[in-house]
C-alpha cells in the first residue's frame, strides 16, 4: 500500500505523536487554562508548548500570538472575516484554495472589495501583478504559499517586501508548505500566518491556528466566536487580548499534545533536510510521470519551486477512474477532481474535470514513487 | 511559616501565566503557580507565587520579554 494523499492528510505520524497522546489522555486529561490544580497546570503547559513549538518552527518571536483553532480553514476565516470591513479593499491570487476564496466571495457580498491577481498556467504569481492591484482603500494581500492543486510555491517574501512598503497586512495560508518548506514570518515579512497540524506538521486533525503579527490591529480583529476562556471571568464581555479572545470554549487539548510532538519531531529532523528528501521523491516523480506517453503533468515541473505535490492526468481517463483504479489494483491512495480549488484548476486549465493528484511526504520513499509510476505508465497503455 | 515571605504576580490568563513561570524559570526565579487568591482577583485562573526578595527581579524578567503584569501582590 502506498499513502499519496499527504496534500490532505499526513500519514504516518511520528510515533512521539500518538505516546503524546495517549499520555495526555491516560496521565493529564484536565482542562487547560479553568482551574489551578496540578492536572490543569500540566494541560495548560501543553498547550503552551504546543505554541512554542509552533513559533519556533515559523520563527514568530512571541508564542502568545499563536492563536490556535481547528484548523487551517477558521483561521484563514478568523483573519478575513474578523479583519476586514466593508469598504476595505484585498487582493488574492488565482492559486487559492476555498478557505480562502469562499469566506472573500462572501465578504465581497458584504461590500469588501477584492481583486483577484491571475497566476500563471503552470500556478505562479508575479509580484508585479499585486503591487499593481493596490488602491488607495487596500488593507490587506492574502496569499496561498504553495497550491494545494500543483505545489506551486508563491513568491511570498516578495509579496511580503511590497506590503511592509505599501503599509499592507501580508496573510499567508501555509497549509501546504508549512513543516516541509522554510516559512519564516519574520524573513518573509508574513503579519497573519494560518497553519494546520494535520499536514506535514505532522499532528492529528482538529488542531490549526494563525499566527499574529505585531502590526495587526487586534483590537481591530473580531473573533469568530466568544465564551469562556477561563480569564477576566468577572467580565459578561469577550476578553480583548491573544489568544485567549479568539479562544473560546474547551481546545482540543489532546490534539494540541500530539502537535506539539509533531512539530518538535520536525524541528529535530530539520525543515532543510525534509524538503531535500522531498524535492529528490518529487523530481523523481515529475520525471517518471513526464516519460509516459498520454500524461500530462501540470505545474512549474521543476521540484525547487514546488512542494511535494504533483498533478496530472491521463489523456482518455477521468480523473476519477485514475484514482480508482490506482486503489483498487495497485494500493496506491491519491486524491482526484477539483481538490476544492476552483480558481486554480481555472487557471491551470483542469477546470471542471479536475487532476489526479499525488500529495507526498516525507515518509514517502523513491521506491513508492517509482511503483506509483509504473503503475500509471500501465493505466495510460490502455489508451494510448 | 508563610507570612511575610510570598508576592504573586497576576497575569491576564494561564497561558500567560505559563509563558511567565518558564521565562523566570530561565531567569532563575523560583515560582509555583497558584489558584488566584479571591481577594486579588475573582478570575477562575492561576498567578505566579514567587519569594518576595524576587519581585522586582522577576517585574524585571517579565517586563524585558514585553509581558504585561496585571499586578503584584504581598500575600
Amino acid at each position: 500500500m502506498i499513502y499519496f494523499d499527504n496534500a490532505a492528510t499526513s500519514w504516518p505520524k511520528p510515533p512521539a505523536v500518538l505516546e503524546a497522546m495517549a499520555h495526555f489522555l491516560n496521565e493529564t486529561g484536565a482542562n487547560p487554562g479553568r482551574a489551578a490544580h496540578r492536572r490543569a497546570i500540566a494541560s495548560g503547559r501543553i498547550v503552551y508548548e504546543a505554541r512554542e513549538a509552533v513559533a519556533t518552527l515559523f520563527n514568530a518571536p512571541d508564542p502568545l500570538r499563536v492563536v490556535f483553532g481547528p484548523n487551517v480553514t477558521e483561521a484563514l476565516n478568523l483573519a478575513l472575516a474578523g479583519y476586514l470591513r466593508a469598504g476595505d479593499h484585498v487582493i488574492t491570487s488565482s492559486m487559492e484554495h476555498n478557505s480562502v476564496m469562499r469566506p472573500l466571495r462572501a465578504l465581497e457580498q458584504a461590500g469588501v472589495k477584492l481583486t483577484v491577481v491571475p497566476c500563471s498556467p503552470a500556478g505562479f504569481l508575479d509580484p508585479a501583478g499585486v503591487e499593481a492591484a493596490i488602491r488607495p482603500n487596500t488593507i490587506m494581500v492574502a496569499l496561498n504559499h504553495a497550491s494545494n492543486v500543483t505545489g506551486s510555491i508563491l513568491p511570498v517574501a516578495e509579496v511580503g517586501r511590497i506590503c511592509r512598503q505599501r503599509d499592507l497586512l501580508l496573510l499567508v495560508d501555509a497549509a501546504q508548505p508549512g513543516g516541509a518548506y522554510p516559512v519564516d514570518v519574520q524573513a518573509d515579512r508574513i503579519d497573519l500566518l494560518a497553519f494546520t497540524g494535520h499536514k506535514a506538521l505532522c499532528g492529528p486533525m482538529g488542531t490549526g491556528g494563525l499566527i499574529v503579527g505585531d502590526r495587526v490591529d487586534v483590537a481591530r480583529l473580531r473573533p469568530l466566536k466568544r465564551g469562556g476562556t477561563g480569564s477576566n471571568s468577572e467580565l459578561e464581555e469577550q476578553p480583548d487580548f491573544l489568544p485567549d479572545m479568539c479562544e473560546s470554549g474547551t481546545p482540543n487539548a489532546v490534539g494540541l499534545a500530539g502537535l506539539a510532538a509533531g512539530v518538535q519531531w520536525v524541528l529535530e529532523q530539520g525543515v532543510a533536510a525534509i524538503r531535500a528528501h522531498e524535492v529528490e521523491l518529487t523530481r523523481r516523480l515529475i520525471g517518471g510521470l513526464q516519460s509516459i506517453p498520454g500524461v500530462t503533468v501540470y505545474g512549474g515541473l521543476d521540484p525547487e519551486r514546488q512542494t511535494a505535490t504533483v498533478s496530472f492526468n491521463v489523456a482518455g481517463k477521468a480523473p476519477s477512474e485514475v484514482g480508482l483504479r490506482l486503489d483498487d489494483e495497485y494500493g496506491i491512495m491519491c486524491r482526484v477532481g477539483l481538490h476544492c480549488a476552483p480558481a486554480a484548476h481555472k487557471t491551470i486549465g483542469t477546470f471542471p474535470d479536475g487532476t489526479v493528484r499525488f500529495g507526498l511526504s516525507t515518509f514517502n520513499t523513491l521506491d513508492e514513487v517509482d511503483a506509483a509510476v509504473q503503475a500509471v505508465a500501465k493505466l495510460a497503455q490502455e489508451v494510448n | 511559616m508563610y507570612r511575610d515571605r510570598y508576592a504573586v504576580i497576576l497575569m491576564h490568563s494561564t497561558s500567560h501565566a505559563i509563558r511567565a513561570e518558564k521565562l523566570l524559570y530561565q531567569a532563575g526565579i523560583e515560582s509555583k503557580l497558584i489558584p488566584a487568591p479571591r481577594h486579588l482577583s475573582s478570575d477562575c485562573g492561576v498567578c505566579l507565587r514567587i519569594e518576595r526578595a524576587d519581585v522586582e527581579q522577576a517585574r524585571k524578567t517579565l517586563e524585558d520579554s514585553r509581558m504585561e503584569i496585571e499586578g503584584v501582590h504581598e500575600i
